[in-house]
């Protein structure tokens, strides 16, 4: 049987939130669309008897490239208890519709298949946290597919936020598909730790994001 | 064009030298002169007469190095670093708030300030860094003595670049506000204000030299290959709880013992050697959060409500600027628990009004964040800062 919901604190809250966030990020998210966090209206919490803890959120989200866009939504995040390798159950529901993206998101397919030589960019955002307007779509692409890592790798002890592209590489494909190897760093704000992480991603404009490999990198001791 | 460092050994060589100089009169330069034996003498020769020089001591066995293997190479790098500084010079008086500076470019303008604030503003120093780098803090005084003082620091966290460029734009803000914005005239006439920009400069200097990302000391640890010490753990408060690391190799290691950094020891000494200092404002970077204490514990701090109040205030004038959302409570409420930070001790050493601040943005840049906003970052923090330090004044103790 459930027990009863408790307010969840604005610590716990905001985890669960980053979580949510990043997985509707890779689910709707892509070269020409970036979701972010604009606030927590509601965490409550539910202790579900040997299985692990429900959070029932009221978020706002908005659209990176619309300041002004505010969509509201529901989440409902299990954390299952024990099995550290089981990632929580994640579904958010939308109350509004997203800004269309198909424009860009056509626009950056074109440019990236006519390019002469595979795509290959380092540091973004920069030191000064300036993003080249041709790799925008890059960076987002990024954050979509971080948002799959941030979900499969998330527990309430946890909030992940993607830091920096280390390295981008094109992979050539010969289907319709675009395809790119991603060294991203990864910053985790509870442990405050870096951590690099390695992500191969597909990409196609009516099949959306999908990470089909990744993997967790050592971390440098003295920096 | 080579510089050979001599060494005569009798009188007979200091003596054959000065034959020589007579004798290449045009193609030598004694940049030191052969004095004593013993005692070295350097010689510029010119590439054409190198071998003949060289040909000429080996003969009477008179020993020598190569001191300066190309004159031309060191003379080319003398110029540019002379450009580079007299850019700098240039830059400080017209200095660029809405750019990321380096160490040595942040400490110039200071000099600067101090300069051309003279009655209000001087720098100190209330230490150094692992590394051997001041601590510089700038002092913001009309006078008196023992007066109340505000504290804050920036750049603790040496990756939050946010925090330094907020602390050099406040800096000059204060400079130039006193005397013509009532508040900070009234703040500045019965109060000291002290703000360390660069509160962890080894760690600074990293990141501009090898890793953007760092965020410790870099203190070397014994028995570990890993480096530094999270200055935010490692105050004497809670220290050793479970908001903090044992490890080394962590982002959050509380260090071997409290205030064991000379970073952190050096504001412990100066804040309990001052006595009368009121408010402590650390600022960092990133979460767009106004925090007080405690991060140690849940349980909320004794002024709770003050607090909680004040910070209401300062986050709802902070957004009247562009509208940019702060949330506000405990640390412990609001971020995560964490234990041996700055304002904890600060709090439980007898400073009531002691806040973190977590500036722009929320993620979507994080530590990165675009230097095109630097200004207005700071533009939205200072009514808060303001707010703050109006309410120590308001409210002595």
């Amino acid at each position: 049987s459930a027990a009863m919901e408790l307010e969840a604190s604005g610590a716990v809250g905001g985890r669960v939130a980053a979580l949510a966030t990043g997985y509707l990020g890779y689910r709707r998210g892509g070269p020409g669309r970036g979701l972010e966090l604009r606030s927590l209206r509601r965490a409550r919490r539910q202790d579900v008897c040997d299985v692990g803890h429900k959070y029932y959120l009221e978020l706002e989200l908005q659209d990176i490239q619309d300041k002004d866009s505010t969509i509201s939504c529901t989440a409902e995040v299990l954390y299952h208890l024990g099995t550290k390798s089981l990632a929580p159950d994640v579904q958010v529901t939308l109350q509004g519709e997203l800004r269309e993206a198909e424009e860009e998101e056509k626009e950056f397919y074109n440019r990236i298949r006519s390019l002469d030589k595979e795509l290959v960019a380092e540091n973004i955002p920069d030191s000064h946290g300036h993003v080249p307007p041709e790799m925008e779509p890059i960076f987002l692409l990024a954050r979509a597919a971080s948002g799959y890592v941030i979900w499969q790798n998330s527990t309430e002890n946890t909030k992940f936020q993607l830091a920096q592209i280390k390295e981008v590489k094109q992979v050539k494909r010969s289907d319709e598909y675009l395809e790119f190897d991603y060294m991203i760093l990864l910053h985790e704000m509870v442990s405050q730790e870096i951590i690099p992480w390695q992500m191969r991603v597909l990409w196609h404009p009516q099949h959306g994001v999908q990470v089909t490999q990744d993997k967790r990198q050592p971390k440098h001791p003295s920096g | 064009d080579q510089v050979l460092r001599i060494v005569a050994n009798s009188e007979e060589q200091i003596n054959l030298l000065r034959a020589l100089e007579k004798q290449m009169e045009k193609k030598v330069d004694f940049w030191h002169h052969p004095s004593r034996p013993g005692h070295p003498a350097d010689l510029q020769v010119s590439s054409s007469s190198l071998q003949d020089v060289k040909i000429f001591l080996e003969f009477h066995n008179i020993s020598y190095s190569i001191m300066i293997k190309d004159v031309q190479e060191l003379l080319d790098e003398e110029k540019e670093n002379m450009t580079k500084s007299r850019r700098m010079e240039r830059s400080t008086s017209t200095f660029d708030f809405a750019s990321y500076h380096t160490l040595e470019e942040i400490y110039h303008w200071m000099d600067t300030l101090v300069r051309d604030h003279p009655n209000l503003v001087s720098k100190i120093q209330i230490g150094q860094s692992y590394e051997k780098r001041p601590l510089y803090v700038l002092k913001f005084s009309t006078g008196g003595t023992n007066r109340s003082a505000i504290w804050m620091d920036t750049g603790i966290h040496a990756r939050e670049w946010i925090t330094q460029a907020t602390g050099v734009w406040t800096a000059n803000k204060l400079a130039e506000e006193y005397g013509h914005d009532p508040s900070v005239t009234s703040i500045l006439d019965s109060m000291d204000i002290f703000l360390e920009i660069i509160a962890n400069p080894d760690g600074f200097a990293f990141t501009h030299r090898c890793n953007r990302l760092w965020r410790k000391t870099r203190s070397l640890n014994v028995e570990s290959d890993c480096v530094g010490v999270d200055p935010n753990r490692n105050w004497n408060v809670g220290f050793g709880g479970s908001g903090s690391s044992s490890e080394p190799c962590s982002e959050t290691y509380r260090g071997p013992y409290p205030h064991s950094e000379s970073e952190v020891k050096a504001i412990v000494d100066f804040i309990c050697g001052h006595g009368h200092v009121k408010s402590v404002i650390s600022i960092h970077s990133y979460s767009q959060m106004l925090l007080f204490p405690y991060g140690y514990k849940r349980s909320p701090a004794a002024h709770h409500q003050e607090l909680n109040e004040l910070a209401k205030k300062a986050v709802s004038d902070m957004a009247a600027v562009y509208g940019t959302k702060y949330i506000y409570g405990s640390i412990a409420d609001t971020i995560y628990v964490a234990d041996g930070t700055t304002i904890d001790w600060a709090y439980d050493h007898g400073v009531k009004f002691s806040f973190t601040l977590e500036l722009r943005d929320k993620g979507r840049y994080g530590f990165l964040l675009p230097s095109s906003q630097i200004i207005p970052t700071a533009t939205e923090t200072w009514p808060a800062l303001v707010d703050i330090m109006v309410h120590v004044l308001e409210n002595p103790y």
